[in-house]
Protein backbone atom coordinates (compact mmCIF):
# COMPACT_ATOMS: atom_id res chain seq x y z
CA UNK A 1 0.00 0.00 0.00
CA UNK A 2 1.01 3.08 -0.86
CA UNK A 3 -0.30 6.02 1.64
CA UNK A 4 1.02 9.19 1.28
CA UNK A 5 0.63 11.46 4.40
CA UNK A 6 1.45 14.86 3.85
CA UNK A 7 1.41 18.34 5.98
CA UNK A 8 2.07 19.90 3.17
CA UNK A 9 0.10 19.47 -0.74
CA UNK A 10 1.00 18.43 -3.32
CA UNK A 11 4.21 20.66 -4.08
CA UNK A 12 6.65 22.91 -5.72
CA UNK A 13 5.89 25.30 -8.63
CA UNK A 14 5.74 27.84 -6.02
CA UNK A 15 3.19 30.82 -5.58
CA UNK A 16 4.82 33.77 -3.80
CA UNK A 17 6.32 35.07 -7.33
CA UNK A 18 4.34 37.50 -9.13
CA UNK A 19 1.92 35.82 -10.97
CA UNK A 20 -1.14 36.64 -13.87
CA UNK A 21 -4.85 34.87 -13.34
CA UNK A 22 -5.78 34.49 -16.82
CA UNK A 23 -9.70 33.56 -15.59
CA UNK A 24 -10.96 35.63 -12.39
CA UNK A 25 -15.00 35.53 -11.99
CA UNK A 26 -16.53 38.80 -10.86
CA UNK A 27 -20.12 38.63 -9.18
CA UNK A 28 -22.93 40.97 -8.47
CA UNK A 29 -23.42 41.63 -4.77
CA UNK A 30 -27.10 41.56 -5.94
CA UNK A 31 -28.77 41.70 -9.27
CA UNK A 32 -29.43 45.98 -9.40
CA UNK A 33 -25.73 46.22 -9.39
CA UNK A 34 -26.57 46.71 -13.14
CA UNK A 35 -29.19 48.94 -13.32
CA UNK A 36 -26.74 52.42 -13.56
CA UNK A 37 -26.19 51.07 -17.15
CA UNK A 38 -29.89 49.46 -17.63
CA UNK A 39 -32.25 51.42 -19.20
CA UNK A 40 -35.88 51.19 -17.40
CA UNK A 41 -37.47 49.18 -20.28
CA UNK A 42 -34.38 46.55 -19.84
CA UNK A 43 -35.48 46.37 -15.85
CA UNK A 44 -39.34 46.02 -16.78
CA UNK A 45 -38.21 43.28 -18.83
CA UNK A 46 -35.91 41.34 -16.89
CA UNK A 47 -38.58 42.16 -13.99
CA UNK A 48 -41.29 40.35 -16.49
CA UNK A 49 -40.28 38.00 -18.84
CA UNK A 50 -36.48 36.91 -17.17
CA UNK A 51 -33.42 36.53 -18.92
CA UNK A 52 -33.82 32.92 -20.78
CA UNK A 53 -31.15 30.82 -22.10
CA UNK A 54 -31.08 28.97 -24.90
CA UNK A 55 -31.77 26.06 -23.15
CA UNK A 56 -35.05 23.58 -22.19
CA UNK A 57 -34.58 24.32 -18.68
CA UNK A 58 -36.98 27.49 -16.95
CA UNK A 59 -34.29 28.51 -15.07
CA UNK A 60 -31.12 27.84 -13.33
CA UNK A 61 -27.80 25.78 -14.82
CA UNK A 62 -29.06 22.06 -16.95
CA UNK A 63 -27.10 20.42 -13.98
CA UNK A 64 -26.49 20.66 -10.07
CA UNK A 65 -23.04 22.30 -9.18
CA UNK A 66 -20.57 20.46 -7.05
CA UNK A 67 -20.95 23.36 -4.39
CA UNK A 68 -23.05 26.07 -3.84
CA UNK A 69 -22.99 29.01 -7.32
CA UNK A 70 -20.39 26.76 -8.24
CA UNK A 71 -17.74 28.00 -5.92
CA UNK A 72 -15.46 27.45 -3.33
CA UNK A 73 -17.04 27.38 -0.05
CA UNK A 74 -14.33 29.72 1.69
CA UNK A 75 -14.68 32.34 -0.46
CA UNK A 76 -18.26 33.59 0.16
CA UNK A 77 -17.30 37.17 1.58
CA UNK A 78 -17.85 38.36 5.12
CA UNK A 79 -20.14 40.94 4.72
CA UNK A 80 -22.36 38.01 2.94
CA UNK A 81 -23.30 37.71 -0.93
CA UNK A 82 -22.12 35.51 -3.47
CA UNK A 83 -18.35 34.39 -3.78
CA UNK A 84 -16.54 36.76 -5.57
CA UNK A 85 -18.77 39.86 -5.80
CA UNK A 86 -16.47 41.61 -2.90
CA UNK A 87 -13.21 43.34 -3.91
CA UNK A 88 -12.26 43.93 -1.15
CA UNK A 89 -12.62 39.98 -0.30
CA UNK A 90 -11.27 38.72 -3.22
CA UNK A 91 -8.32 40.91 -2.74
CA UNK A 92 -7.81 39.48 0.86
CA UNK A 93 -8.37 35.81 -0.11
CA UNK A 94 -7.09 36.15 -3.38
CA UNK A 95 -4.93 39.09 -5.20
CA UNK A 96 -2.86 39.75 -2.38
CA UNK A 97 -1.66 36.29 -1.20
CA UNK A 98 -0.89 34.43 -4.02
CA UNK A 99 1.11 37.87 -5.24
CA UNK A 100 -1.79 38.05 -8.45
CA UNK A 101 -0.14 41.39 -10.22
CA UNK A 102 -2.60 41.02 -13.41
CA UNK A 103 -5.93 39.15 -13.06
CA UNK A 104 -7.98 39.34 -15.97
CA UNK A 105 -12.02 39.40 -15.09
CA UNK A 106 -14.23 37.10 -17.23
CA UNK A 107 -17.41 38.21 -15.92
CA UNK A 108 -19.93 34.90 -16.23
CA UNK A 109 -23.99 34.61 -16.50
CA UNK A 110 -24.12 38.28 -17.38
CA UNK A 111 -26.78 38.11 -20.51
CA UNK A 112 -24.52 36.36 -22.89
CA UNK A 113 -26.04 34.07 -25.24
CA UNK A 114 -29.72 34.57 -23.86
CA UNK A 115 -32.48 34.27 -26.21
CA UNK A 116 -33.61 37.88 -26.32
CA UNK A 117 -30.94 39.31 -27.90
CA UNK A 118 -31.54 42.84 -27.62
CA UNK A 119 -31.59 42.26 -24.06
CA UNK A 120 -28.38 40.46 -24.41
CA UNK A 121 -27.02 43.35 -26.05
CA UNK A 122 -28.08 46.21 -23.02
CA UNK A 123 -26.42 43.71 -20.56
CA UNK A 124 -23.15 42.76 -21.81
CA UNK A 125 -22.75 46.57 -22.08
CA UNK A 126 -24.27 47.06 -18.47
CA UNK A 127 -21.79 44.34 -17.21
CA UNK A 128 -18.79 46.29 -19.07
CA UNK A 129 -19.50 49.51 -17.60
CA UNK A 130 -19.99 47.65 -14.02
CA UNK A 131 -16.42 45.98 -14.58
CA UNK A 132 -15.04 49.84 -14.74
CA UNK A 133 -17.19 50.87 -11.81
CA UNK A 134 -17.01 47.86 -9.24
CA UNK A 135 -13.36 46.53 -10.48
CA UNK A 136 -10.76 47.58 -12.44
CA UNK A 137 -11.10 51.47 -11.61
CA UNK A 138 -10.68 50.07 -7.93
CA UNK A 139 -8.21 47.76 -8.25
CA UNK A 140 -5.19 48.87 -10.85
CA UNK A 141 -4.21 44.68 -11.04
CA UNK A 142 -7.64 43.63 -12.66
CA UNK A 143 -8.48 43.81 -16.09
CA UNK A 144 -11.70 43.64 -17.55
CA UNK A 145 -13.19 41.84 -20.53
CA UNK A 146 -15.27 43.39 -22.94
CA UNK A 147 -18.65 41.33 -22.87
CA UNK A 148 -20.14 40.58 -25.71
CA UNK A 149 -24.17 39.49 -27.20
CA UNK A 150 -22.01 37.16 -29.79
CA UNK A 151 -25.22 36.06 -31.27
CA UNK A 152 -25.48 39.26 -32.87
CA UNK A 153 -22.04 39.88 -33.74
CA UNK A 154 -22.45 43.37 -35.61
CA UNK A 155 -23.47 44.70 -32.40
CA UNK A 156 -20.19 42.92 -30.76
CA UNK A 157 -18.47 44.28 -32.90
CA UNK A 158 -19.72 47.80 -32.58
CA UNK A 159 -18.94 47.60 -28.75
CA UNK A 160 -15.59 46.07 -28.84
CA UNK A 161 -14.62 49.16 -30.59
CA UNK A 162 -16.57 51.37 -28.23
CA UNK A 163 -13.42 50.06 -25.77
CA UNK A 164 -10.62 50.45 -28.24
CA UNK A 165 -8.80 52.51 -26.35
CA UNK A 166 -9.73 51.81 -23.11
CA UNK A 167 -6.86 50.45 -21.40
CA UNK A 168 -8.99 48.85 -18.35
CA UNK A 169 -10.06 46.43 -21.15
CA UNK A 170 -8.06 43.61 -22.71
CA UNK A 171 -9.44 41.10 -23.90
CA UNK A 172 -12.70 39.72 -25.70
CA UNK A 173 -14.86 37.12 -24.09
CA UNK A 174 -17.28 34.63 -25.96
CA UNK A 175 -18.19 31.65 -24.34
CA UNK A 176 -18.18 28.25 -25.51
CA UNK A 177 -21.48 26.72 -26.73
CA UNK A 178 -23.01 29.28 -29.01
CA UNK A 179 -25.69 28.61 -31.50
CA UNK A 180 -23.31 27.83 -34.35
CA UNK A 181 -19.93 26.69 -34.21
CA UNK A 182 -17.46 29.77 -33.77
CA UNK A 183 -15.36 29.71 -36.59
CA UNK A 184 -18.92 30.09 -39.03
CA UNK A 185 -18.74 33.30 -41.24
CA UNK A 186 -21.59 34.63 -38.65
CA UNK A 187 -18.83 35.59 -36.14
CA UNK A 188 -16.46 37.09 -38.08
CA UNK A 189 -17.38 40.71 -37.36
CA UNK A 190 -15.97 40.06 -33.84
CA UNK A 191 -12.88 38.36 -34.95
CA UNK A 192 -12.38 41.24 -37.05
CA UNK A 193 -13.09 44.36 -34.09
CA UNK A 194 -10.90 42.40 -31.87
CA UNK A 195 -7.91 41.77 -34.35
CA UNK A 196 -8.68 45.82 -35.24
CA UNK A 197 -8.56 47.16 -31.53
CA UNK A 198 -5.54 44.55 -30.31
CA UNK A 199 -7.44 42.55 -27.95
CA UNK A 200 -7.51 38.18 -27.68
CA UNK A 201 -10.86 36.89 -27.95
CA UNK A 202 -11.27 34.95 -24.93
CA UNK A 203 -13.41 31.47 -25.41
CA UNK A 204 -14.60 30.26 -21.37
CA UNK A 205 -16.26 27.53 -21.17
CA UNK A 206 -20.37 27.15 -20.37
CA UNK A 207 -23.00 29.05 -22.29
CA UNK A 208 -26.17 27.46 -23.92
CA UNK A 209 -26.12 27.79 -27.80
CA UNK A 210 -29.67 25.76 -27.76
CA UNK A 211 -27.99 22.65 -28.75
CA UNK A 212 -27.62 19.49 -26.34
CA UNK A 213 -24.26 19.50 -24.04
CA UNK A 214 -22.85 16.71 -25.90
CA UNK A 215 -22.66 15.69 -29.66
CA UNK A 216 -24.69 12.81 -28.85
CA UNK A 217 -27.28 14.32 -26.73
CA UNK A 218 -27.92 15.49 -23.18
CA UNK A 219 -26.30 13.76 -20.55
CA UNK A 220 -27.72 12.32 -17.40
CA UNK A 221 -24.60 13.46 -15.29
CA UNK A 222 -22.96 16.90 -14.41
CA UNK A 223 -19.58 15.43 -14.52
CA UNK A 224 -20.57 14.84 -18.06
CA UNK A 225 -21.18 18.15 -18.76
CA UNK A 226 -17.79 19.05 -16.94
CA UNK A 227 -15.51 17.35 -19.39
CA UNK A 228 -17.88 17.59 -22.35
CA UNK A 229 -16.19 21.37 -22.39
CA UNK A 230 -13.46 20.12 -23.65
CA UNK A 231 -15.37 18.46 -26.83
CA UNK A 232 -17.18 21.93 -26.97
CA UNK A 233 -13.63 23.29 -27.15
CA UNK A 234 -12.57 20.93 -29.65
CA UNK A 235 -15.60 22.09 -32.07
CA UNK A 236 -15.19 24.98 -32.06
CA UNK A 237 -11.48 25.69 -32.45
CA UNK A 238 -11.82 22.80 -35.47
CA UNK A 239 -14.41 25.33 -36.69
CA UNK A 240 -11.66 28.41 -36.40
CA UNK A 241 -9.37 26.96 -37.94
CA UNK A 242 -10.87 24.88 -40.96
CA UNK A 243 -13.53 28.15 -42.10
CA UNK A 244 -10.47 30.29 -42.61
CA UNK A 245 -10.89 32.84 -39.38
CA UNK A 246 -6.77 32.35 -38.41
CA UNK A 247 -6.67 32.72 -42.60
CA UNK A 248 -8.52 35.84 -42.70
CA UNK A 249 -7.57 37.63 -39.45
CA UNK A 250 -3.60 37.15 -39.42
CA UNK A 251 -2.90 39.24 -36.40
CA UNK A 252 -5.95 37.45 -34.09
CA UNK A 253 -5.04 36.20 -30.98
CA UNK A 254 -7.66 33.27 -29.12
CA UNK A 255 -7.25 32.27 -25.76
CA UNK A 256 -9.22 29.09 -24.76
CA UNK A 257 -10.57 29.45 -21.27
CA UNK A 258 -10.98 26.80 -19.12
CA UNK A 259 -11.45 23.99 -21.67
CA UNK A 260 -8.61 21.78 -20.62
CA UNK A 261 -5.87 21.81 -22.91
CA UNK A 262 -4.02 18.41 -22.96
CA UNK A 263 -6.65 17.28 -25.95
CA UNK A 264 -4.81 20.03 -28.35
CA UNK A 265 -1.90 18.28 -29.27
CA UNK A 266 -3.79 14.92 -30.34
CA UNK A 267 -6.43 17.55 -31.93
CA UNK A 268 -3.65 19.28 -34.06
CA UNK A 269 -2.20 15.68 -35.51
CA UNK A 270 -5.57 14.78 -36.25
CA UNK A 271 -6.38 17.59 -37.86
CA UNK A 272 -2.93 17.59 -40.06
CA UNK A 273 -3.65 14.08 -40.89
CA UNK A 274 -7.12 14.71 -42.46
CA UNK A 275 -6.03 18.01 -43.87
CA UNK A 276 -3.40 16.44 -45.96
CA UNK A 277 -5.56 14.22 -47.30
CA UNK A 278 -8.58 16.72 -47.94
CA UNK A 279 -6.90 19.95 -48.65
CA UNK A 280 -8.91 20.80 -51.86
CA UNK A 281 -11.77 20.59 -49.89
CA UNK A 282 -10.54 23.83 -47.74
CA UNK A 283 -8.06 25.46 -50.23
CA UNK A 284 -8.31 29.27 -48.04
CA UNK A 285 -6.35 27.46 -45.51
CA UNK A 286 -2.51 27.88 -46.76
CA UNK A 287 -1.19 26.05 -44.29
CA UNK A 288 -1.20 22.80 -41.72
CA UNK A 289 -3.96 23.42 -38.96
CA UNK A 290 -1.19 22.41 -36.46
CA UNK A 291 0.63 25.97 -37.39
CA UNK A 292 -2.31 28.49 -37.47
CA UNK A 293 -3.32 26.74 -33.81
CA UNK A 294 0.18 27.24 -32.96
CA UNK A 295 0.53 30.68 -34.03
CA UNK A 296 -3.61 31.42 -32.84
CA UNK A 297 -4.20 29.99 -29.75
CA UNK A 298 -3.22 30.43 -25.99
CA UNK A 299 -4.63 28.24 -23.42
CA UNK A 300 -5.57 28.90 -19.91
CA UNK A 301 -4.37 26.31 -17.53
CA UNK A 302 -7.16 25.75 -15.02
CA UNK A 303 -8.32 23.23 -14.69
CA UNK A 304 -4.96 21.55 -15.36
CA UNK A 305 -5.31 17.74 -16.36
CA UNK A 306 -4.13 15.61 -13.02
CA UNK A 307 -2.40 12.44 -15.00
CA UNK A 308 -0.60 9.90 -12.77
CA UNK A 309 2.47 10.63 -12.93
CA UNK A 310 1.99 14.03 -13.15
CA UNK A 311 5.15 14.63 -14.94
CA UNK A 312 2.61 13.48 -17.81
CA UNK A 313 1.35 16.89 -17.88
CA UNK A 314 5.07 18.44 -18.74
CA UNK A 315 4.85 16.31 -21.52
CA UNK A 316 1.26 17.90 -22.50
CA UNK A 317 2.34 21.35 -22.42
CA UNK A 318 5.38 20.60 -23.77
CA UNK A 319 3.48 19.15 -27.34
CA UNK A 320 1.42 22.36 -26.97
CA UNK A 321 4.14 25.04 -26.10
CA UNK A 322 5.51 26.53 -22.30
CA UNK A 323 5.08 29.87 -24.47
CA UNK A 324 1.53 29.25 -24.90
CA UNK A 325 -0.01 28.93 -21.39
CA UNK A 326 -1.38 31.40 -19.17
CA UNK A 327 -1.83 30.62 -15.57
CA UNK A 328 -5.33 30.65 -14.37
CA UNK A 329 -7.08 29.83 -11.18
CA UNK A 330 -10.48 30.31 -11.86
CA UNK A 331 -11.49 31.84 -8.62
CA UNK A 332 -13.67 32.00 -6.86
CA UNK A 333 -15.10 29.09 -9.13
CA UNK A 334 -15.30 25.36 -6.95
CA UNK A 335 -12.72 24.02 -9.78
CA UNK A 336 -10.08 26.67 -8.40
CA UNK A 337 -6.57 25.36 -9.20
CA UNK A 338 -3.99 26.62 -6.58
CA UNK A 339 -1.02 28.52 -7.86
CA UNK A 340 1.10 27.13 -5.08
CA UNK A 341 0.10 23.34 -5.89
CA UNK A 342 -1.82 22.87 -8.89
CA UNK A 343 1.22 22.69 -11.02
CA UNK A 344 3.35 19.71 -9.34
CA UNK A 345 6.53 19.72 -11.44
CA UNK A 346 10.17 20.83 -11.01
CA UNK A 347 10.56 23.15 -14.16
CA UNK A 348 13.43 25.81 -15.00
CA UNK A 349 12.61 29.01 -13.88
CA UNK A 350 12.13 30.40 -17.96
CA UNK A 351 9.25 28.28 -18.04
CA UNK A 352 8.13 29.17 -14.23
CA UNK A 353 7.97 32.89 -15.72
CA UNK A 354 6.19 32.42 -18.89
CA UNK A 355 3.87 29.76 -17.26
CA UNK A 356 3.18 32.14 -14.58
CA UNK A 357 3.13 35.92 -15.86
CA UNK A 358 5.10 36.00 -19.21
CA UNK A 359 3.11 34.42 -21.58
CA UNK A 360 0.11 36.64 -20.34
CA UNK A 361 1.64 40.21 -20.59
CA UNK A 362 2.88 38.81 -24.27
CA UNK A 363 -0.85 38.00 -25.10
CA UNK A 364 -2.71 41.05 -23.34
CA UNK A 365 -2.32 44.03 -24.26
CA UNK A 366 -0.55 47.10 -22.49
CA UNK A 367 0.06 45.28 -18.82
CA UNK A 368 3.84 44.29 -19.27
CA UNK B 1 6.22 16.71 21.93
CA UNK B 2 3.71 18.75 24.31
CA UNK B 3 0.07 18.90 25.31
CA UNK B 4 -1.82 21.67 23.75
CA UNK B 5 -5.50 23.00 25.12
CA UNK B 6 -6.65 24.18 21.99
CA UNK B 7 -10.35 25.02 22.95
CA UNK B 8 -13.08 24.57 25.64
CA UNK B 9 -15.06 21.10 25.02
CA UNK B 10 -17.87 23.50 25.21
CA UNK B 11 -16.61 25.89 21.97
CA UNK B 12 -17.67 23.14 19.76
CA UNK B 13 -21.31 21.78 19.73
CA UNK B 14 -22.01 18.22 18.33
CA UNK B 15 -22.09 18.68 13.99
CA UNK B 16 -19.70 21.77 14.86
CA UNK B 17 -15.83 22.43 14.06
CA UNK B 18 -13.56 24.69 14.67
CA UNK B 19 -10.34 26.18 13.54
CA UNK B 20 -7.42 26.00 15.70
CA UNK B 21 -3.43 26.65 15.79
CA UNK B 22 -1.12 24.16 17.04
CA UNK B 23 2.77 25.37 16.75
CA UNK B 24 1.49 27.38 13.65
CA UNK B 25 -0.40 24.20 12.19
CA UNK B 26 -4.07 24.95 11.47
CA UNK B 27 -6.25 22.15 12.82
CA UNK B 28 -9.67 21.63 12.63
CA UNK B 29 -11.41 19.87 15.53
CA UNK B 30 -14.55 18.62 14.77
CA UNK B 31 -17.49 17.57 17.32
CA UNK B 32 -18.83 13.94 15.89
CA UNK B 33 -21.78 13.23 18.34
CA UNK B 34 -19.75 14.57 21.24
CA UNK B 35 -16.44 13.11 20.41
CA UNK B 36 -13.51 15.23 19.18
CA UNK B 37 -11.34 14.90 16.19
CA UNK B 38 -8.49 16.94 14.63
CA UNK B 39 -7.75 16.74 11.04
CA UNK B 40 -5.29 19.12 9.31
CA UNK B 41 -7.10 22.10 7.72
CA UNK B 42 -4.93 21.77 4.50
CA UNK B 43 -6.59 18.96 2.11
CA UNK B 44 -3.88 16.78 0.89
CA UNK B 45 -5.32 17.66 -2.82
CA UNK B 46 -4.45 20.90 -3.68
CA UNK B 47 -4.32 22.74 0.53
CA UNK B 48 -8.54 23.82 0.15
CA UNK B 49 -9.37 24.87 4.23
CA UNK B 50 -10.76 21.76 5.12
CA UNK B 51 -12.85 23.17 8.62
CA UNK B 52 -14.77 25.16 5.95
CA UNK B 53 -16.34 22.09 4.04
CA UNK B 54 -19.38 20.76 3.91
CA UNK B 55 -20.20 17.73 6.56
CA UNK B 56 -22.23 14.97 5.07
CA UNK B 57 -22.75 11.10 4.61
CA UNK B 58 -21.24 8.96 2.23
CA UNK B 59 -23.38 7.52 -0.62
CA UNK B 60 -21.76 4.51 -2.36
CA UNK B 61 -23.15 1.41 -4.64
CA UNK B 62 -21.83 -2.24 -3.84
CA UNK B 63 -23.47 -3.16 -7.08
CA UNK B 64 -25.12 -0.56 -10.13
CA UNK B 65 -28.68 0.05 -9.20
CA UNK B 66 -28.17 -0.52 -5.21
CA UNK B 67 -27.23 2.43 -3.30
CA UNK B 68 -25.95 2.69 0.63
CA UNK B 69 -25.81 6.02 2.42
CA UNK B 70 -23.90 5.67 5.70
CA UNK B 71 -21.36 7.82 7.83
CA UNK B 72 -23.94 10.41 8.15
CA UNK B 73 -22.23 13.41 9.85
CA UNK B 74 -18.69 12.00 9.24
CA UNK B 75 -17.56 12.89 6.43
CA UNK B 76 -16.29 15.93 5.30
CA UNK B 77 -15.84 17.44 1.83
CA UNK B 78 -13.19 19.61 0.68
CA UNK B 79 -14.61 23.39 0.45
CA UNK B 80 -12.59 23.39 -3.05
CA UNK B 81 -12.95 20.46 -5.37
CA UNK B 82 -15.27 18.10 -3.08
CA UNK B 83 -13.28 15.29 -2.48
CA UNK B 84 -14.66 13.13 1.05
CA UNK B 85 -12.86 12.35 4.11
CA UNK B 86 -13.69 10.56 7.01
CA UNK B 87 -13.32 12.79 9.55
CA UNK B 88 -12.77 9.84 12.27
CA UNK B 89 -9.68 8.32 10.14
CA UNK B 90 -9.23 11.12 7.56
CA UNK B 91 -9.87 8.42 4.60
CA UNK B 92 -10.26 9.64 1.36
CA UNK B 93 -12.82 8.07 -0.62
CA UNK B 94 -11.49 9.07 -4.37
CA UNK B 95 -8.80 7.46 -3.86
CA UNK B 96 -8.33 5.88 -0.35
CA UNK B 97 -5.11 3.79 -1.29
CA UNK B 98 -3.08 6.68 -1.81
CA UNK B 99 -4.51 10.15 -0.10
CA UNK B 100 -5.35 10.37 3.60
CA UNK B 101 -5.73 13.70 5.05
CA UNK B 102 -3.25 14.08 8.28
CA UNK B 103 -5.32 13.71 11.84
CA UNK B 104 -4.69 14.19 15.16
CA UNK B 105 -6.11 12.63 18.21
CA UNK B 106 -8.37 14.78 20.70
CA UNK B 107 -8.40 14.14 23.98
CA UNK B 108 -11.32 15.80 26.59
CA UNK B 109 -9.67 16.72 29.81
CA UNK B 110 -10.95 17.67 33.10
CA UNK B 111 -10.43 21.97 33.73
CA UNK B 112 -8.64 20.63 37.27
CA UNK B 113 -6.10 18.65 35.29
CA UNK B 114 -5.42 21.20 32.67
CA UNK B 115 -5.06 23.39 35.98
CA UNK B 116 -2.89 21.52 37.26
CA UNK B 117 -0.58 20.82 34.10
CA UNK B 118 1.92 20.62 32.78
CA UNK B 119 -0.26 22.23 29.21
CA UNK B 120 0.21 24.46 26.41
CA UNK B 121 -3.09 26.57 26.47
CA UNK B 122 -1.89 29.63 24.98
CA UNK B 123 -4.96 32.67 25.12
CA UNK B 124 -7.48 29.85 26.75
CA UNK B 125 -8.40 31.03 30.09
CA UNK B 126 -8.77 27.60 32.08
CA UNK B 127 -11.42 26.94 34.41
CA UNK B 128 -11.76 24.13 37.17
CA UNK B 129 -15.71 23.55 35.92
CA UNK B 130 -14.80 23.18 32.57
CA UNK B 131 -13.30 20.69 29.84
CA UNK B 132 -10.55 21.22 27.61
CA UNK B 133 -9.79 20.04 23.97
CA UNK B 134 -6.28 18.62 24.06
CA UNK B 135 -4.08 17.68 21.42
CA UNK B 136 -0.63 16.44 21.51
CA UNK B 137 1.99 17.51 19.53
S1 LIG C 1 -8.00 21.03 -2.44
FE1 LIG C 1 -9.36 19.70 -1.44
S2 LIG C 1 -10.35 18.66 -3.01
FE2 LIG C 1 -8.90 19.91 -4.01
Amino acid sequence: MNVQLRDTPLVQATSKIAIADGDIHPARFKASEFDPWLDQKWRDRIAQFGTRQRQPWQSGPAYPKSQPNASRRDAVPPEGGKQGSSLAFMQQQHLDPNNVVLGILNPLGSGQGIQDVDLSIALCHATNEWQIAKWTSQDKRLKASVVVAYEDPIASAAEIRRYADNPDFVQVLLLSRTSEPLGSRKYWPIYEAAAEVGMPVGIHAFGYGGNPMTPSGYPSYYIEEMVGHSQAQQSLLNSLVVEGVFARFPTLKTVMIEGGSAWAPALAWRLDAAWKRLRAETPHLARLPSEYIRDHVWWTTQPLEEPEPRSHIADAIGWTGWDKFIFATDYPHWDYDDPATSLPLKISESQRHDYFIGNAQRVYRGVA
Amino acid sequence: MSRHVVAAASEIAPGERKLVSVRGRPIAIFNLDGEFYGMLNRCPHQGGPMCEGKITGLVTAPEPGKYDYSHAGAIVRCPWHGWEFNIRTGQSYCEPERFKTRTYPVEVADGAAVVEGPYVAERIAVSVEERYLVVDL
